[in-house]
């Protein structure tokens, strides 16, 4: 047996790391085309926010990351379909303001600098074992409910108005859709850390559509992209001695690069 | 097969629309019957798009009402039975991933209803729909990849396959040159005469709407002309339309 897997913490890493993979480009698609990959990053700053307040109140910090990015998830939605305020504008308050949050909360309780680097950059060495069974039974619900709606969300995503007109609830689609990215920031979290979630929903999908498939191809690929960076880049991590979550997504634009070349070949 | 063309499939009444202060509609009413080709012409920033997407229910009037098949708009829930061509339909993202195939299956979508995936009948009716259009041998190229002539049919069949009574089309040849909007104009009237569809078609063209459309209504914030396009002509609506100074060119095709 490869002497990697003698470390519970990798085996761990590997297995919480792989269904963050598969979910992160099924998320990323519908952000990523509907102009929303901005999002991510906003409620991953969010999710820091979350995480200071649960190491300040010695909560799980994912389970209060999860509830203050599913909570502002829809405020920033309701905000957004008001139309008081840009889409975007939206966002930035939000990124702001929860960046602002979480430092003066880490201000005011002083001491946990290293476990705020973890959160920050990512480290599998934080993953526990009730994380893995947290993001493998969220990881199913966020997976069943995108089969579930899958044809609404590809046609939301298309045209939103058309599929108003025929009879789809928009509302319920949109506010679905940022709810679920919501969880699966969250979720991604110990793997990649805050700073470098978005990364990972947006990159693999990006680097697949240059390669002009279906819808449905489309997936399998940024798929094929994400679940590689993720496993490779834990392996390559743990025997360089870098970081996870940097690893990992300088893999995927290592990647992004490549088929970018590919299309502008092409072309 | 004959049309009893006196049904009413929509019924505009006293409808005006304004956005804050500024007037876009006044006091509009307006019938189309079962079977009707109209034509909604009228200058830019005029109301004609704001018209359609209060008809199809995606902007509330400020006052008003409108009924769908003899039913409020508020509680009309039969949406299957209207096909709908944005003006975004032809300015979509051209690198968005998609198959035609995949556009067209959208068409289902409201028909099937949440949680119930297209069966083998969808898949028919999706082949059908493509074949009325001649896009079938193309259903596995990306969109993006077609002209715009061919997207505009994509389009059409996806409204097709979702075997709607009604079809509105909001200036469906923007971007596509004179060849390709005859043809396009061609399988419209063909959609209209044969399948017995009703279309409301709106356009900035006026030639467009006299030679294809049964019916026409000019819209510049009111009503100013409803009725047949041949008396359109004679009866001196354009200078009412656009005001005095416009004439109308004539394409004697």
């Amino acid at each position: 047996m490869l002497e990697i897997f003698q470390y519970g913490f990798i085996v761990r890493g590997l297995e919480a790391g792989f269904i963050i993979a598969v979910i992160a480009p099924l998320i990323g698609i519908f952000l990523v085309l509907r102009r929303y990959s901005l999002i991510a990053d906003t409620l991953a700053h969010v999710s820091l926010a979350g995480i200071a307040f649960g190491l300040i109140l010695k909560l799980n910090p994912m389970i209060t990351a999860l509830v203050s990015t599913v909570i502002s998830s829809i405020s920033i939605e309701k905000l957004r379909s008001s139309k008081k305020v840009y889409g975007e504008s939206a966002l930035a308050i939000f990124l702001s303001g929860s960046l602002a949050l979480a430092i003066v909360l880490i201000s005011i309780a002083h001491g946990f600098r290293v476990d705020l680097f973890n959160y920050l950059f990512g480290s599998i060495v934080t993953v526990k074992q009730s994380d893995v069974y947290m993001i493998g039974v969220l990881g199913a619900i966020v997976i069943a409910l995108l089969i579930a709606f899958y044809k609404e969300l590809v046609y939301v995503t298309f045209d939103e108005e058309s599929a108003k007109v025929s009879g789809i609830p928009t509302k319920f689609i949109n506010t679905l859709l940022i709810i679920l990215t919501a969880l699966t920031v969250s979720l991604a979290i110990p793997v990649v850390g805050v700073l470098l979630i978005s990364a990972l929903i947006v990159i693999p999908v990006v680097a697949a559509l240059q390669l002009k498939k279906s819808f449905k191809q489309t997936i399998i690929y940024s798929e094929i992209i994400s679940i590689f960076s993720v496993i490779s880049g834990i392996f390559v991590s743990f025997y360089l001695n870098l970081s996870t979550g940097g690893t990992i997504v300088l893999i995927t634009l290592v990647i992004f690069f490549l088929t970018f070349l590919m299309k502008q070949k092409t072309d | 097969m004959s049309v009893d063309h006196s049904q009413n499939i929509i019924e505009v009444k006293n409808v005006s629309f304004s956005y804050g202060e500024k007037d876009v509609l006044k006091n509009i009413t307006l019938n189309v019957h079962k079977g009707d080709y109209l034509g909604i012409v009228g200058p830019n920033g005029g109301g004609k798009t704001t018209l359609v997407k209060i008809m199809l229910g995606l902007l509330k009037p400020t006052s008003g009402k409108i009924f769908l098949f003899g039913q409020d708009i508020q509680k009309f829930s039969y949406w299957s039975k209207v096909g709908y061509i944005p003006q975004k339909a032809v300015n979509f993202d051209t690198n968005f991933p998609i198959t035609v195939k995949e556009v067209v299956n959208m068409g289902r979508i409201g028909k099937r209803g949440l949680f119930h995936s297209l069966t083998d009948s969808d898949h028919a009716i999706v082949k059908k729909s493509l074949e009325q259009v001649d896009m079938w041998d193309l259903r596995n190229k990306i969109i993006g990849d077609l002209s715009g002539g061919q997207q505009q049919r994509v389009f059409i069949a996806k409204a097709l396959a979702g075997q709607p009574e009604v079809i509105f089309l909001d200036e469906p040849t923007i971007g596509v040159d004179i060849k390709t909007q005859e043809e396009f104009y061609g399988l419209l009237k063909k959609l209209n005469q044969e399948l017995h569809l009703t279309l409301i078609l709106v356009s900035h063209d006026i030639d467009v709407i006299t030679h294809e459309t049964t019916e026409m209504a000019c819209i510049n914030q009111t009503l100013i002309y409803d009725s047949n396009p041949k008396d359109f002509i004679k009866n001196d609506g354009l200078k009412k339309l656009y005001g005095a100074q416009v004439r109308l060119i004539l394409h004697n095709h």
